[in-house]
């Protein structure tokens, strides 16, 4: 999860921040399923170790999802 | 039914704007300029004796037998070899022609053996048929002379036979070899008498005959036959279908006696084959009656109790069954649906609708997301539209071709020989590969540049093309300037233009050297039409999305799109890549790729179906794995997909199988995945069920019942009873009914439907009110986007690098005469060709690690190892190896690793890092393996009988 996020954050760190930022966090949302948003949004708010700081931000952007 | 014989004009069509008019026989006829008389005359209603032409095939003019006369001139031309002038006036038949004619036959029939009631051609012989047109009813010189009726027969082939004795060296054969195959394998070895056509002094299983069927095909006599018309007989009636192997979708005429198929032949009329077929189109549909093929639903409590066979009633109230109790156990999300490529849209659209409509959640997925879900992404986000931009014919007019991680003359084989025919007819060609795959050196034809590039490194040679495009001037601005975005392009430019994209700074890291990388570049922008084709050695990398990007920019900065000759285009592997990803099958998208957080859409679906939809994206299928391994998905229904031998990281995918409580494979035999299920429901193949195919050129082409299913169901039937027992109806009458809602669903496809296939053959989308017949070139004009988009492609290697333990690169393909997993050609003749899979490396890597060709070595890499037998090549470059993954006991993707495409999860199996070494004995895991198939593929005895 956090090899990919940082994928995900290396192919938009190319842009200028707040693109590259918005980038991730729509690719998160439009391709993730409910419980990875969580379980990434809960790494991040226990500190997010090893995440990129794009994926970190982006991260803190996503609404807390609905996991059924 | 009719056994369909397509209309011999004897000579291949000419274009032309200007049109002639002649008289053949005193009836007038108008053809384009360039026509043969032989091929007017046939237009105008008038069949002239012929045995050296076929319109497939350049006119030869060798047997004399299509004289003619023309009013004015001497002589008796041949009609074959002779253009129509206007004014002309041509009689065929005269007796001075019919004598002439029938001393040629003479000649023939002197030297021929006179068995005809016996000989299999009979029926369908055209030597036989012209002895009947032109009266022949005695032959002056005898039979007793110097002649061929002892040759001996070549049997090798297990697919056809060659009988010199029936032989008249018409050549066809050869021309069919160069001309259409472009295989060059046969010749005519001697003169005069002593003319005979030849492999090459060899048998044909020794020679470099591909066995494309060709020869056969253009052979007019017995001499090149196939085996099953040997043993079988003619066919009686016929049946339109589509191949049901590679993205080309070959159409075929499948030839039946009854419910047997006697053989297959390419159909003339195909509009993505034209006539021409490979290996495995023509002769591997054996599969269809293995004795293998599962034919009576099976379940089991647990993956090591033996399958015990139950009624269809029984297996589907189970399904339903166990289903609903893990969904009520571990939530709605717990279970889900995995297509195959394999499967008809039909198919994989009712699958995606029983996952979101009966399962309620969005957790299916297809096997595309292993092969071609960056192109899908790439594309969609340059250009506007997840599909390949070019219809195959577009080729013709090509004056540069670029072929970049892909092996047509392998992988996709007929249109492989098409490119071939226009590269031998002058188009320039750039291949980037990091083996040096055939295309590189073939009888006349050679790639100007060939970039062996080292595995993993696409995007840097990609972005070093479009740095020289850029920094030399070559961009073609006023295309950029009316049809892209041009701040996106100005960034872009500006960012390619840095000096680290140059070839110089790359090329220690592509291996590519920067003067060959700036010529391909230059030669790309300025050689006229430049088309790229690529395959899965651009998408199965951890940037294969990035790359169908970069290849995109390239395109879009060349004013590369939007026109014949040109665009980006994917090679897709199986025969439905393109349609399983249009017909919604990916976990966040509807049939036409909108998004299910759409509520729009949403609500188009919702009314249709009339339930309620979720909004979120579903699970991928490695998430699906993680999931299970996790112990929050718990059931799976698998249809045609053979996940355990073809996704990666084996030991992954096999814990998270194994961890699940009810999988369901619906497949033809008990494939690798079927080892971890616990309901079998047997499949139906592709000549037992109606559907279509959509291949890589967008073209959906009817794949129709030539026989009725040995199962009992066509697959599309299996999954509605599925649903209905789950609560949700459906109820389809017919394969049709589901197009339809397909194309009431789905503005790509409004004006798709079976009559309009019917009636036109085949159809490319989109086919709206736009476009009634379809479109074979997208974004004439604009792209489907509005503005094309650059993106900014910066390379980022592969977390999977070489150190001392793993010094090599595995990359992994396929090869020609086996298809994927393999689970349709391994039960086929086709084995004699590829019993094993084995691993190609390069000499000096061999010399260095004390390996002869032909040892087994072990295969390791950090995921795992595997052995096999070693083949040295000089065609790998050092440092590289190669595999192919068609067999299950060779399990290469033990080896593979998790790295996958950042956008799509798409996985890397292009590049993986392994030490090879000498071994005396199978690995663990095949150890392990041979242990696992033995327990989990047992069939009750007592249940069976």
């Amino acid at each position: 999860m956090v090899h990919n996020a940082n994928q995900i954050a290396l192919f938009f760190a190319a842009y200028p921040h707040d693109e590259a930022v918005a980038g991730v966090a729509n690719h998160l949302r439009m391709y993730w399923v409910p419980r990875m948003r969580r379980q990434i949004i809960e790494y991040v708010a226990h500190g997010g170790e090893g995440l990129h700081p794009i994926a970190v931000e982006a991260v803190k952007r996503l609404p807390a999802p609905v996991v059924r | 039914m009719v056994l369909i014989k397509e209309t011999d004009y004897g000579t291949p069509a000419r274009h032309s704007d200007h049109l002639v008019t002649l008289e053949i026989d005193g009836k007038e006829v108008t053809v384009p300029e360039g026509t043969s008389v032989m091929r007017a005359s046939v237009q105008a209603g008038v069949n002239v004796p012929k045995l050296c032409s076929t319109d497939s095939l350049e006119p030869f003019g060798s047997c004399r037998l299509c004289l003619v006369e023309v009013e004015g001139r001497r002589g008796t031309p041949a009609s074959c070899h002779t253009p129509v002038e206007p004014g002309m006036k041509v009689t065929t038949q005269s007796d001075k022609l019919a004598k002439l004619r029938r001393g040629v036959m003479e000649l023939y029939i002197s030297d021929h053996p006179l068995d005809c009631l016996t000989c299999p051609a009979n029926g369908d012989c055209e030597l036989q048929d012209m002895a009947g047109a032109v009266g022949l009813r005695e032959v002056r010189y005898g039979y007793d002379g110097e002649n061929h009726l002892h040759e001996e027969k070549d049997e090798s082939n297990p697919y056809f036979t060659f009988d010199p004795s029936k032989c008249i060296v018409c050549s066809r054969c050869v021309r069919a070899c160069e001309e259409v195959q472009g295989t060059f394998a046969l010749t005519v070895k001697g003169r005069g008498f002593e003319s005979k056509i030849s492999p090459g002094d060899v048998l044909f299983m020794e020679s470099e005959c591909v066995s494309c069927g060709a020869c056969v095909q253009a052979c007019p006599t017995a001499t090149l036959t196939e085996k099953s018309i040997i043993e079988m007989g003619q066919p009686e009636h016929s049946v339109i279908t589509t191949c049901a192997y590679c993205g080309v979708g070959c159409t075929f005429k499948a030839e039946m006696q009854g419910n047997e198929v006697v053989r297959m032949v390419p159909f003339k009329d195909g509009k993505a084959n034209h006539g021409h077929s490979c290996v495995k189109g023509r002769f591997a549909w054996g599969y269809t009656s293995h004795k293998d093929r599962i034919l009576n639903p099976m379940v089991r409590a647990k993956i090591t109790d033996p399958w015990q066979e139950v009624t269809w009633e029984q297996a589907i109230a189970h399904v339903a069954s166990e289903f609903k109790r893990l969904q009520k156990e571990y939530g709605p999300d717990s279970i889900g649906g995995i297509t195959s490529s394999r499967c008809t849209n039909e198919e994989t659209f009712l699958v995606q609708k029983l996952v979101r409509a009966a399962f309620g959640n969005n957790n299916v997925d297809t096997c595309a997301r292993v092969c071609h879900s960056p192109t899908g992404y790439g594309l969609k986000t340059t250009l506007g539209t997840s599909a390949g931009t070019n219809d195959f014919d577009s080729v013709d007019q090509a004056d540069v071709i670029m072929v970049i991680g892909a092996n047509p003359t392998d992988a996709h084989p007929v249109f492989a020989s098409h490119m071939k025919r226009r590269l031998r007819a002058g188009a320039r060609l750039i291949v980037g590969d990091p083996r040096k795959i055939d295309l590189v050196k073939l009888p006349h034809v050679q790639a100007d540049y060939y970039l062996p590039l080292l595995p993993g490194t696409n995007v840097a040679v990609i972005n070093a093309m479009a740095h020289v495009v850029v920094t030399e001037g070559l961009v073609d601005e006023e295309y950029v300037r009316e049809r892209c975005d041009l701040a996106a392009f100005s960034r872009w430019a500006e960012f390619i233009s840095d000096e680290r994209h140059s070839p110089e700074a790359v090329e220690e890291i592509t291996g590519v050297p920067a003067e060959t990388l700036r010529g391909a570049a230059r030669l790309y922008a300025t050689g006229g039409n430049a088309a790229i084709y690529y395959g899965l050695g651009v998408t199965e990398h951890s940037q294969g999305s990035t790359m169908v990007m970069g290849m995109a920019n390239l395109a879009m900065a060349t004013g590369n799109i939007g026109k014949e000759g040109t665009g980006v285009n994917p090679l897709r592997g199986q025969n439905n890549v393109q349609g399983s990803c249009d017909m919604g099958s990916f976990p966040h998208e509807f049939s036409g790729y909108r998004h299910v957080s759409d509520d729009s859409v949403r609500a188009i679906f919702e009314e249709a179906w009339a339930v309620g939809l979720q909004g979120e994206p579903g699970l991928r299928i490695p998430n699906m794995f993680d999931a299970a391994v996790e112990g929050t998905f718990k059931g799976l229904y698998i249809q045609g997909e053979d996940v355990v031998q073809s996704d990666p990281n084996t030991k992954h995918v096999t814990a998270g199988m194994a961890a699940m409580e009810c999988v369901v494979v619906q497949d033809l035999f008990l494939n690798e995945t079927a080892s971890y299920a616990h309901v079998f429901l047997p499949g139906s193949t592709f000549l037992e069920k109606d559907g279509t195919f959509t291949n890589a050129e967008r073209r959906l082409g009817r794949v129709r019942k030539v026989l009725p299913p040995k199962n009992g169901y066509a697959d599309w039937e299996i999954t509605m009873l599925i649903s209905n027992a789950m609560g949700y109806e459906m109820n389809y009458g017919h394969p049709s009914e589901i197009m339809d809602e397909i194309a009431r669903l789905t503005p790509t496809f409004t004006g798709v439907s079976y009559e309009k296939l019917d009636r036109l053959g085949s159809l490319q989308w989109p086919c709206n009110d736009n476009a009634p017949e379809g479109t074979p070139v997208m974004h004439k004009g604009g792209f489907v986007r509005g503005k094309g988009l650059f993106m900014i492609t910066e390379f980022v290697a592969t977390d999977e690098r070489t150190n001392d333990r793993f010094p090599l690169l595995l990359t992994t393909g396929r090869i020609l005469t086996q298809y994927n997993v393999g689970a349709q050609t391994r039960r086929t003749a086709n084995e004699v060709w590829h019993e094993e899979d084995v691993l190609e490396i390069h000499p000096w890597d061999a010399e260095n690690r004390g390996i002869s060709d032909g040892d087994l070595v072990a295969l390791s890499s950090r995921a795992g190892e595997t052995t096999l037998h070693a083949r040295i090549s000089e065609r790998m470059q050092p440092g590289v190896v190669y595999t192919t993954f068609h067999h299950p006991g060779t399990a290469v993707n033990v080896i593979t690793t998790e790295f996958a495409d950042w956008a799509t999860d798409c996985p890397e199996y292009k590049v993986t890092a392994v030490q090879v070494r000498r071994t005396s004995k199978p690995s663990e895991w095949q150890q392990h393996y041979n242990e696992l198939r033995e327990k989990t593929t047992h069939i009750s005895a007592e249940a069976k009988a």
